[in-house]
């Protein structure tokens, strides 16, 4: 970064932080959520807000107006301090999670080689804070939600790190921008003018990974932490006012920046295909793409957002242990197969 | 007959017994959960107390009496015309089909039968009140697995059915158009084409149930094998209805006792299922819905010509005597004991009603089950809370 001010790392660090929340966090929360609510209207044949701006299009406002005014409730026999900040560190999460997510081929928060690997881990803090809300809220369905959900998390966070495996071994990186490129730079048997988007191999991992989103975002068919009509909403149940919104964002947003990384990993993330314009490299790619880039991932993202919310809509819960054997007996020795496959391809051609 | 006091001591003594249990095997300790009386699976205020060893339920009881309102006795002070704006709340999904019961005890005491016209239309709105009510529990099934798409579609074809009833009676949801002695009205004009093109949408709402829940694997996975009544259990807790037939009983009033309604004009079939799990109650309940359909297209076509109301007094006065009538509700059988001393209004009305009993059933079938599986078992149980608290 050329700034004329020089900023020390940490600064650096926490503007890349703020820039991705206002950039990236705040549109995606709100389109994923729009999205949810509307699609989801439209299935099940009504309207869905349409008060709140034209076809209620500021509803998210409207929403988060009415979730600042109420009380901040926090019960009396709850561990407080553990109890405030459980949402804030599942924010945190996701903040996190999108500072690596690359835009364009300029248009990154930062970049660096274990970019992958670091989404990954901070992924994972989610849990910790689902956790810690489930225990501190003194409550026993909240207990039980946060139990559940630290078991689904775990299990879930296995698939998903698998099905990334078959990704990083064709494109050679971790890094996400590099992944990006290698998929937009190559071809498909010679034919080039979709470039390579890592689906096309690595379906059956795209496939995993999904599911695995789906279960890491407690979404139907995984949503047994939260099972609103059986855990009432497990561990959120006690959250009320801004701690319950912030809860609802992450989920929300969180939905959206998995969106953005599957697209990232398995559908060519940013790029249009390089020999549409006659680019070789990063560096003969035209600036344009950095404004070109982000509306690319939010096409992108939208369509995955809407698959998610799709089967979100259209299913029925699992149960604990069927959802439990689910990842043991069927997604990880699927993506096991896959990375074995994968791997034997990479060595032979 | 055990008192609360007992019943605490009885629950006291359980726990300790499933606790020392859980100490002495997996030296853990057990949790006492409430469902309810404030839960969204309940649909209503039935409280579930359960006792549970990490998600898994060993002793489980229904405490209901959270909104007993008192009919029994608001009756006695009713004449007995007004007793129907009164049980009307009783199943408030299926509403008509609570007073056709009372309606016809009053009849069978003071020895008059209504019309063949109004015995027709009793019972298409009988079967009106079916499906409203079993419409509502399909959508409903999907909420409590966590499908949220089905309650708007159940939602949106019982707005059909409801507008009928209402079309005929005035009321969407309480119509009070049962009298003793026949009905309040007629049908309206074109009722009968309009009903015809509901029964046919709701036909496809079924289909359409069938293909989203019951296809579903995860829905299949979630309810097949769990909470299986076998037909001695079933009958022992006097279970009736879906849940009854569900257990492999073939047992229908509609079919099987003899009352001045119009089912023996009428082609349909008893489903029964032989597996007596969830499933087959769910299963049962669509069915059902299918079969009323049919038997209000068939009522419909063979309507009979005359007045809808007996020649009865304008004062009704009941003579002395006792009867029982029941019939078969959408929860199940659905019977008043009338008690009359020649008054007004009656001396005694005892409801037997359908959910009260399927609940009796909560603490043997939920025993050993895990949490998730105690919402689909008490979804598939189908109780309404009107119906258990009176």
């Amino acid at each position: 970064m050329n700034l004329a001010v020089t900023i020390p790392y940490w600064g650096q660090s926490l503007l890349r932080v703020l820039g991705g929340t206002v950039a990236v966090l705040l549109p995606a929360g709100t389109i994923v959520y729009l999205f949810l609510f509307k699609m989801m209207s439209f299935m099940q044949s009504r309207l869905g807000p349409m008060e709140a701006g034209p076809y209620g299009s500021m509803q998210l406002f409207a929403e988060v107006g009415k979730w600042l005014q109420k009380e901040d409730i926090t019960p009396a026999r709850a561990d407080k301090r553990v109890f405030r900040a459980a949402p804030l560190v599942v924010l945190v999460s996701t903040f996190l999670l999108v500072a690596v997510v690359p835009f364009g081929p300029d248009a990154y928060f930062t970049q660096f080689d274990a970019g992958l690997f670091y989404m990954l881990a901070v992924s994972s803090i989610s849990t910790l804070g689902i956790l810690m809300a489930g225990w501190s809220s003194a409550n026993k369905y909240s207990l039980l939600g946060g139990l559940r959900a630290a078991g689904q998390l775990i299990a879930y966070e296995l698939p998903m790190v698998l099905s990334v495996l078959g990704v990083v071994i064709q494109a050679g990186s971790m890094n996400l921008q590099t992944i990006v490129i290698k998929q937009n730079s190559d071809s498909i048997f010679g034919w080039n003018g979709l470039g390579y988007p890592y689906i096309a191999t690595q379906f059956v991992g795209f496939l995993v990974f999904m599911v695995s989103v789906q279960a890491e975002l407690t979404q139907t068919p995984f949503d047994m932490p939260i099972a609103e009509s059986e855990l009432v909403s497990g561990y959120m149940t006690e959250y009320s006012g801004f701690r319950f919104l912030i809860f609802f964002i992450a989920e929300f947003a969180t939905a959206g920046v998995f969106a953005l990384i599957a697209s990232v990993l398995f559908l060519g993330g940013w790029g249009i295909p390089f020999s549409w314009f006659g680019w070789h490299s990063v560096d003969s790619i035209d600036n344009w793409m950095n404004v070109a880039g982000p509306l690319v991932m939010v096409t992108k993202m939208m369509v995955l957002a809407g698959i998610i919310m799709w089967v979100r809509f259209s299913y029925p819960r699992f149960r604990e242990d069927q959802l439990q054997r689910f990842a043991w007996k069927v997604l990880i020795p699927v993506s096991l197969i896959n990375i074995m496959l994968t791997a034997i391809f990479k060595v032979a051609f | 007959m055990t008192d609360i006091a007992d019943r605490q001591k009885l629950s006291y003594i359980a726990a300790q017994a499933a606790d020392a249990r859980l100490n002495v095997e997996l030296e853990t300790e057990g949790m006492t959960l409430n469902i309810g009386p404030q839960h969204p699976a309940t649909h209503g205020t039935l409280r579930i107390i359960v006792r549970l060893d990490g998600e898994q339920v060993i002793w489980a009881e229904p405490s209901a009496g959270y909104m007993h309102r008192g009919y029994e006795k608001l009756t006695e002070v009713r004449t007995f015309p007004q007793v129907t704006a009164l049980v009307n709340r009783i199943d408030w999904l299926g509403s008509f089909a609570n007073e056709v019961p009372f309606i016809l005890a009053a009849e069978k005491l003071m020895d008059i039968e209504a019309p063949a016209r109004a015995q027709h239309i009793r019972t298409i709105l009988f079967e009106l009140s079916r499906i409203a009510n079993v419409s509502l529990f399909l959508g409903d099934l999907g909420v409590q697995l966590g499908a949220v798409t089905p309650v708007f579609m159940a939602f949106r074809d019982r707005e059909h059915v409801l507008n009928l009833i209402e079309s005929a009676t005035g009321g969407r949801f309480h119509p009070n158009f049962d009298r003793i002695g026949g009905l309040k009205d007629d049908l309206p004009a074109g009722f009968i084409t309009e009903c015809k093109q509901v029964m046919k949408k709701l036909r496809n709402f079924c289909d359409e149930m069938e293909d989203l829940l019951f296809g579903n694997e995860i829905f299949q996975s979630r309810l097949r094998g769990i909470g299986v009544i076998p037909a001695e259990v079933a009958k022992q807790y006097g279970l009736s209805g879906a849940n009854l037939r569900a257990s492999g009983v073939d047992w229908d009033l509609r079919r099987d006792q003899k009352l001045p309604l119009a089912y023996d004009k009428v082609e349909w079939k008893v489903w029964t299922h032989p597996d007596g799990d969830c499933f087959a109650r769910c299963w049962i309940r669509l069915q059902e819905t299918r079969e009323a359909t049919k038997i209000v297209d068939q009522l419909l076509d063979t309507m009979p010509s005359g007045p809808v109301m007996a020649k009865v007094p304008r004062i009704i006065k009941v003579p002395e005597g006792e009867a029982f009538v029941s019939t078969e509700n959408p929860l199940g059988e659905m019977g008043y004991y009338v008690v009359s001393k020649g008054d007004l209004g009656p001396f005694r009305v005892k409801i037997r009603s359908a959910s009260f009993n399927n609940v009796s059933i909560v603490p043997w079938v939920l025993r050993g089950v895990y949490v998730p599986d105690v919402i689909s078992i008490l979804a598939s149980l189908y109780f309404i809370l009107g119906d258990i608290d009176r």
